[in-house]
């Protein structure tokens, strides 16, 4: 997100709420909005990866944010969407969706609404926080998407077949 | 083209003729006497010092062209090679290297110390055999002061006694405000013109033609005993809108072979060029025209005697001359054929095709579903008879990424040669199977591996020449690079005749790093594995070669990020063979759908042996990891049922699947099969980086996704489960 000039960094944002809390992240990043439909899961993998998703003819990941946040899945509610991301990372374009639970609205937000994180309240993790804005009177989690949707840390899991690493069991 | 892309293109030949010439150095070594050889070797030489004059590379032109002086003399029998010519000529081929590196990365100028320094170094043990009558070319330059008339005739003199003076215009030149016609008038105040071509290779059709440029030439014959410098001043305004050559009278050969190389047109007729050049006149090519065509009518039409042979027999043009206008006219015929016969094409292109046959293939793979719901027949036939259509473009687009695995295998030559010469061992390389085609990518990504694998073979595989009469061998040892094809991978092998893995040695080792623990019964292919194990070397010194404990464990892990898999094989006394085995291609393969639960899975088809239905009893209740008699044979096998973690109802019968992959087989079993699909390999992101039972991810005609299933990887995992309990039984 460096790419952006100051006048436009934390202007417009996407609200939307996942469980019972409203979080917002930068528009810039954003390819497009989807209803959830048609997610294929993939087996053996953890809860915060919901499947995977033909996205045109490219296969792309979703990450289900409420796992990733709060360790239980979501429901498919007909208000659930997929906001599908792009990120650079590592001088590589990442294309990933995320489920939310439902879509509120864009707004607009001063940085100077935004405030730094505080160090406690928060139902998440510090790090995936980039700060809090107020929208209508409302305190909205601006998301720090690098860190929510870090790739170490997403891929990090067991893939169990003991022989993959391809040592021989002495 | 731009002139960046032409430099790209420049370097990427360069390179290229770069890698024949140590196969061709390497070939010289080993026959000296081969003519063949040698000429190509000094036409590779001489290509690359022409080109990368063309493109300003001024170090690797000023050097190669020492080095072509030299070959020149072996070329005409004139020297021979021996030994310590190959010790000047292979660091001279990585010496040009070197340069070309630096110049592309733009730090040859000015050449750093160390280069400079080899360079020299060479140059002087070069001139040493390079005769200095090459280099009159470059001496050209300089103006000739003294009159003509004093300098004494030389051997390689052309008789002519005129200047020559060749112009070559910009198109621009009127733009500019200037008129050729002034320049070659004013002449006249200075000698006598006495010929005077107009060159007009250059004009367009009619339609193209543009009245405000000048796409003329002129060859000049002109008599005068004035200096060079004063003919060179009559063309002082327009030296910049164009290319003036002056030759002065009885000039060495050289030059003129230099102007005919040079001059931009396509010797459509040597004649004609050599009458432009000024080495011979009208009449006298008149004259020899007039000969071949008495001869013609005579022999035939298909023996066409040669114009320029013609010419040399009637002594009417120096041999040399000549065969520089043939030369050019080779290359010329070469390039037009081999333009023909093959293109360079852009890699990122190609990629580009290859995804849109990958597209093709799933919307047709669509389409064939659809067609098959209507029941229409007509539909159907013409839905199927684009699918056989698509089948056949998918094949040759995936063909053209298909190289031959020879030329990557070349460059073992050098490395067996020099590690010899280092060590005083004596090896042999043997290639075998160099046709045998695979995906340019994988040759790529496995030069390192396979580097890593001769060097060990030639470090722990052969033995001094001593060791090997002692062991009742010859003292030459032999290393054989063996490739082809085998159920869709491509095997490559990699054998030494030499004393073979030392067991005790191994497990001792093993055992001191604490890779082992001391008394471990471990099987015979136990003991070989650990040498793929991270952090193991049994080289007792520390060689430059190998022996630094990085090395099977890399190999082993860039040859299985390829989904292929490296095996070793080794006889006591009798040597050992290193195997890889890797799929062909990495875009498109022809897959065999199933279904395990709800979800769908692909299989490549290349792996799969046969499929047999069974019911649950027979599996004998037992899921996981257990084993079928397949007709007598033990078949270890897995669910896939249960490994996914699928659950719900167990469908009454199954099916087994046997894949096989690096000659071990193993069955999966899974519930439906769906039959023979089409399937373009999808990469499925980071994300699944880690998840090593999946290969990647399709597209269904349906638009929903498949997996493709790793075959290689699952097999290990049934073989590793299966283990244990075999041990049991």
């Amino acid at each position: 997100m460096e790419e952006y000039n100051d006048a436009e960094l934390g202007n417009k944002f996407l609200t939307f709420s996942i469980g019972k809390e409203i979080y917002g992240m930068d528009i810039g990043c954003i390819k497009e909005i989807m209803e959830y439909s048609s997610v294929t899961r993939v087996p053996r993998t953890p809860l915060h990866v919901r499947g995977v998703l033909n996205l045109r003819g490219n296969v792309v990941p979703i990450i289900d944010l409420s796992a990733r946040f709060y360790g239980y899945a979501s429901a498919v509610t007909r208000y659930s969407c997929i906001v599908v991301v792009e990120l650079d990372v590592a001088q590589e374009r990442m294309t990933m969706g995320v489920m939310i639970d439902a879509l509120k609205e864009v707004v607009d937000v001063q940085e100077e609404d935004i405030e730094n994180t505080p160090g406690f309240g928060a139902k998440i993790r510090n790090d995936f926080i980039a700060g809090i804005g107020k929208v209508h009177g409302e305190f909205v989690i601006m998301l720090n998407l690098e860190r929510v949707l870090d790739i170490e840390e997403l891929a990090a899991f067991e893939s169990h077949t003991a022989a993959a690493a391809g040592n021989v069991r002495g | 083209m731009s002139m960046d892309k032409m430099k790209q293109s420049f370097m990427a030949e360069a390179r290229e003729i770069l890698e024949d010439m140590e196969h061709l150095l390497l070939e010289v070594e080993k026959n000296p006497d081969d003519v063949e050889a040698v000429n190509a070797l000094f036409r590779a030489v001489h290509t690359i010092k022409g080109s990368s004059g063309m493109f300003g590379v001024r170090h690797v032109e000023e050097f190669t062209h020492v080095l072509e002086n030299m070959l020149d003399r072996v070329r005409k029998g004139d020297l021979r090679i021996n030994e310590e010519m190959m010790a000047i000529m292979l660091p001279s081929h990585d010496h040009m290297r070197l340069l070309l590196d630096l110049h592309e990365r733009g730090e040859d100028d000015p050449l750093d110390r160390e280069a400079a320094g080899t360079g020299a170094l060479l140059v002087q043990k070069m001139k040493l055999y390079g005769q200095e009558a090459g280099t009159a070319a470059v001496k050209a330059e300089e103006p000739v002061a003294a009159a003509p008339e004093q300098a004494a005739p030389r051997a390689d003199e052309v008789k002519n006694e005129n200047w020559h003076i060749s112009l070559r215009f910009n198109d621009r030149v009127f733009v500019n405000g200037l008129d050729p016609f002034p320049f070659i008038n004013y002449l006249r105040g200075m000698g006598e013109i006495v010929d005077c071509t107009v060159v007009t290779d250059a004009l367009p059709p009619a339609a193209q033609f543009d009245p405000e440029k000048c796409y003329l030439g002129f060859e000049i014959e002109f008599r005068s005993s004035m200096t060079k410098e004063t003919i060179e001043s009559a063309f002082e305004f327009v030296k910049d809108d164009g290319v003036i050559r002056i030759i002065p009278p009885h000039s060495s050969i050289e030059l003129y072979k230099q102007l005919i190389q040079d001059l931009p047109e396509t010797p459509a007729n040597i004649g004609e060029m050599l009458v432009q050049s000024g080495t011979i006149t009208q009449t006298e090519l008149l004259k020899v025209l007039e000969k071949q065509k008495e001869n013609l009518a005579r022999e035939g039409v298909e023996a066409k005697p040669l114009l320029g042979q013609m010419l040399v027999e009637e002594k009417i043009a120096p041999r040399e001359v000549v065969e520089a206008a043939l030369e050019k006219q080779r290359q010329i015929r070469t390039i037009e054929e081999k333009n023909r016969r093959t293109m360079r094409i852009d890699g990122e292109k190609l990629d580009q095709l290859i995804n849109f046959v990958g597209e093709l293939v799933s919307a047709g793979e669509n389409v064939k579903q659809l067609a098959a719901q209507r029941t229409d027949a007509e539909l159907i036939e013409s839905a199927s008879r684009m699918s056989r259509l698509i089948e056949q473009i998918r094949e040759s687009s995936m063909n053209l990424r298909m190289v031959q695995i020879g030329e990557s295998f070349r460059k073992f030559e050098r490395i067996v040669r020099d590690y010899c010469r280092e060590t005083g061992k004596e090896a042999e390389l043997v290639i075998t199977g160099a046709e045998t085609e695979v995906d340019k990518t994988l040759i790529e990504k496995i030069g390192d591996p396979l580097m890593h694998i001769v060097r060990n073979a030639l470090d722990h595989g052969i033995g001094t020449p001593d060791a090997r009469r002692a062991k009742g061998k010859s003292a030459r040892g032999t290393i054989s690079l063996n490739a082809f094809h085998e159920t869709g991978s491509i095997v490559i092998e990699v054998t030494d005749d030499g004393s073979g893995l030392d067991r005790e040695k191994v497990l001792r080792k093993a055992t001191d790093l604490g890779l082992v623990q001391a008394g471990q019964q471990m099987s015979d292919a136990e003991i070989l594995q650990i040498i793929f194990r991270p952090g193991f070397s049994t080289a007792e010194q520390v060689t430059n070669i190998s022996g630094r404990g990085v090395g099977m464990d890399v190999v082993k892990r860039n040859i299985e990020s390829l989904r292929g898999v490296v095996d070793v094989e080794s006889a006591p006394g009798r040597g050992t063979t290193v195997r890889i085995q890797l799929p062909l291609t990495i875009a498109i393969i022809d897959g065999f759908m199933v279904t395990v639960g709800d979800l769908n899975y692909v299989i490549p088809l290349d792996m799969v042996v046969e499929c047999i239905e069974v019911s649950r009893e027979e599996l004998g209740g037992k899921e996981g990891g257990s084993f079928i008699n397949l007709r007598g044979s033990v078949l270890p096998y897995l669910s896939m049922r249960e490994f996914l973690g699928e659950e719900g109802d167990l469908p009454a019968r199954g099916n087994i699947i046997v894949v096989e992959y690096g000659r071990v087989s193993a069955g999966l079993v899974v519930d439906k099969l769906l039959g023979e699909f089409q399937t373009v390999i999808k990469p499925m992101g980071k994300v699944f980086g880690k998840l090593n039972w999946i290969s990647g991810a399709t597209i269904l005609g349906t638009g929903d996704v498949a997996f493709i299933l790793d075959v290689p990887r699952l097999i290990m995992h049934v073989k590793s489960s299966a283990e244990p309990e075999a041990a049991r039984v």
